[in-house]
């Protein structure tokens, strides 16, 4: 029964069509939003019946932008970036039908918000340490352990959630992925303040949670392979933004440069002129990147672009603070506060500066980038693992 | 957005060059030529120009050429950087016919197209785009002057000699050429003195000189974007095999991370070079920005990936047996060639509004 997936001008033909039996200025936002989840136009390359219609992902661009243009409401994405990103890859190719059916609809139109419960205070880098313990208890499991940089789990109804369930052997096998409940009992969400002086991230405390085991994505120890589906997808979300010339950071300080001749030094000119050329560089990059994906051929740039993206912003973030001089001594504000989404333009330089330090760390260190890179791209041998056939119980900790 | 990616055409262009450059012109030859008194290799040079076809590939078919596109020249100069061969295609089937084509010449173009001649424009080679040229004088037809350091100028049958009022085409044997002792052996200079030289003019004012120069920057960019990749592969697969303390060397972060970061730069300079092809073939407004951006990150790209090969070869890098000094000659001289990475970043403080202080 199945036909042929549908092409550039049938994904037209389908989204007039279902904007002439949806008008955006009519229809109640929600409404709208699962009914374009029903109708396969929420993310087509995704399964019919699951949001989508099984077209090549490099359409899902212009079936956006006709929606847009017919003044539809989106599933604000920038709220849900974990879920969209992250959560939804790994359920469709872990989950069950049934938890497919469940989860993916209200995730899509934003009604549920997800998180990550992935690092630990002890599994940064080396994610698979983790020690959170899921002990298998009738039809379920009891969870406990401490989780950290949850970023919107106090706006999150689920999470995706890796525990240790076998400890006697070594740690990329005695692990299990879970999707868990924010709103069960034991699950305690407290703001993590970082060093810009707002809470974007939290630490989270499981206590005795319960999670039945229909809760469960992949079989009991394949935690680790489900977990590198969610934080390969991670990768891609973040170095992968289109950008026009002098978007970003760059843009923010040669407006600054231009406004401001006082400011101006050779020295800081020269710096200036390095950065945008390295800028553009990157954005050319990442340019060629989703070139390479729409054609269908994905390379392991990405890796590369997130690297780079984190220097530059670092580096650019720098140059700013210094040029502004007497006035990069001032702060705007260092009261606690909880952003639902990270804006490096709506604050200040010195702002921008301190947030610009997480770019390196979050996502995938650049020293563990670095690591990936030289060992998958360039194929030299791998760091001496000391850890490899210890069980998980007898690790140094 | 320029299309930055490969075509199937080009990638089949890359492999004929390839093939044709591994059975031509290995390493261990180059480094012999470099030791000879022949300024470059002249058989290599008809089997590239004449039999596969690449001096004329941007020349449209109707004055001789192929007509491809620059986009495709370009894929022939990554593969000319990976080798360093000693070849005047820069020189000849980049710069002279870029620009004899932006002159509107039609028959010296043919004779250069279909690789029947070695054309070089007589400049400086560190001479960047729109910069200042010697002052050779045009007087009654004759030429009376000198310029130095010109790129495979001994190589050349056809001088193209900028002059106040326009530029000149002469015979190169009737000016006097001294070989010059090049850092890049692989690609020799010559300084050449007129004294009444006949000449013929073939275009008025600077207009030409400048397209061929902004030409052979955007060409270069990808040259080096080859030279570069081949230093890469050329260290990762040494220190594959390379033990000591028990263990291969490309096992150690110290330098695995210099080698990821080298990588994650040539991606960005295969982007850079391919945008800067691609705006040059289409004859884009953006091209003078994307050939200064290619220049200023392709040159320092292509000497970071040459003095890391060296240096990671460590003792053996540093002969005359290995093949890395012909890599880090060729990069170094490139990265002044047609303008050094400082002068392509001056040129687009203009080009972008980024005035200096």
């Amino acid at each position: 029964m199945s036909t042929a997936p549908p092409d550039a001008d049938e994904l037209d033909r389908r989204v007039d069509a279902f904007l002439d039996a949806h008008d955006p200025a009519a229809t109640e936002p929600l409404e709208f939003l699962r009914a374009r989840f029903d109708a396969g136009l929420a993310w087509v390359h995704y399964p019919e019946g699951l949001g989508g219609l099984g077209a090549p992902r490099a359409l899902q661009p212009a079936v956006d932008r006709r929606f847009a243009k017919a003044g539809a409401p989106t599933n604000q994405p920038e709220r849900n970036g974990i879920g969209l990103g992250m959560a939804a890859p790994t359920i469709l190719a872990f989950g069950t039908e049934e938890q497919k059916r469940r989860f993916l609809r209200p995730l899509w139109t934003g009604e549920e918000i997800w998180c990550q419960l992935f690092s630990e205070p002890g599994a940064g880098s080396d994610l698979a340490a983790l020690g959170t313990r899921a002990v298998r208890d009738g039809d379920g499991w009891v969870v406990n352990g401490q989780k950290v940089w949850t970023s919107m789990a106090h706006e999150a109804r689920w999470a995706i959630l890796v525990t240790r369930t076998d400890p006697d052997v070594p740690k990329h096998r005695g692990m299990t992925y879970f999707v868990c409940d924010m709103t069960a009992p034991g699950v305690e969400v407290r703001p993590l303040r970082q060093i810009t002086g707002e809470a974007e991230f939290n630490e989270v405390f499981l206590t005795d949670v319960r999670i039945p085991d229909t809760d469960r994505l992949g079989d009991v120890g394949q935690g680790w392979q489900v977990s590198t589906t969610t934080l390969m997808n991670e990768r891609v979300a973040i170095g992968g933004a289109a950008a026009p010339r002098e978007s970003g950071m760059i843009g923010v300080v040669a407006a600054l440069w231009r406004d401001r001749p006082e400011l101006r030094t050779p020295g800081a000119h020269d710096a200036l002129l390095r950065l945008w050329v390295e800028t553009e560089a990157a954005r050319l990059t990442g340019a060629r990147l989703r070139q390479q994906l729409t054609a269908g051929q994905p390379g392991p740039e990405g890796s590369g672009a997130k690297l780079a993206f984190a220097r530059l912003n670092q580096e650019v973030s720098g140059l700013e603070l210094e040029l502004l001089g007497e006035d990069g001594l001032r702060y705007d504000d260092w009261t606690m506060r909880r952003p639902s989404e990270v804006d490096f333009t709506r604050r200040s330089p010195g702002y921008r500066y301190l947030r610009a330090k997480g770019n390196s760390i979050e996502g995938g260190t650049s020293e563990i980038l670095r690591n990936i890179i030289a060992e998958r791209v360039l194929g030299l041998p791998g760091e001496i693992r000391v850890d490899k056939d210890v069980p998980w119980k007898d690790l140094p900790k | 957005m320029s299309d930055l990616l490969y075509s199937e055409i080009e990638n089949d262009l890359r492999a004929g060059v390839r093939d044709l450059l591994d059975d031509r012109a290995p390493w261990t030859s180059v480094l012999a030529g470099t030791e000879k008194d022949e300024p470059y290799d002249a058989a290599l040079w008809r089997a590239v120009a004449g039999q596969l076809g690449c001096a004329g590939l941007p020349v449209p078919e109707d004055l001789g050429g192929a007509g491809a596109t620059w986009r495709e020249t370009a894929v022939v100069m990554e593969e000319l950087g990976r080798a360093v061969a000693p070849v005047p295609f820069l020189g000849s089937a980049v710069v002279a016919t870029a620009a004899l084509l932006a002159a509107g010449e039609r028959d010296l173009l043919a004779r250069l197209a279909a690789g029947e001649g070695v054309a070089v424009l007589a400049v400086p080679f560190s001479t960047p785009p729109g910069g200042p040229v010697p002052a050779v004088q045009a007087k009654d037809g004759a030429l009376t002057g000198e310029v130095t350091s010109v790129a495979d100028g001994l190589a050349a049958d056809v001088l193209l000699v900028p002059a106040a009022d326009g530029l000149y085409a002469v015979d190169a044997s009737e000016a006097r050429r001294t070989a010059v002792t090049s850092l890049d052996m692989t690609r020799r200079l010559a300084d050449i003195a007129f004294s009444g030289v006949p000449a013929r003019r073939v275009a008025e004012g600077p207009d030409a000189v400048r397209a061929g120069l902004l030409a052979g920057a955007a060409m270069l960019a990808s040259e080096q974007l080859g030279t570069a990749e081949r230093c890469l592969e050329t260290t990762v697969e040494y220190l594959k095999t390379r033990y000591q303390f028990g263990r291969p060397v490309g096992s150690y972060q110290g330098l695995k991370h210099r080698l990821a970061d080298l990588w994650t730069s040539i991606t960005q300079a295969r982007a850079v070079a391919r945008h800067a092809a691609s705006c040059l073939a289409a004859a884009d407004p953006d091209t003078e920005i994307a050939v200064a951006v290619a220049q200023a990150h392709c040159s320092a790209v292509a000497v970071k990936a040459a003095e890391e090969c060296v240096q990671m070869h460590g003792g053996i890098g540093f002969t005359w047996e290995h093949p890395a000094h012909l890599y880090l000659k060729r990069a170094k001289s490139a990265s002044i060639a047609l303008g050094s990475p400082d002068r392509h970043r001056a040129a687009l403080a203009v080009l972008v509004d980024l005035p200096p202080a």
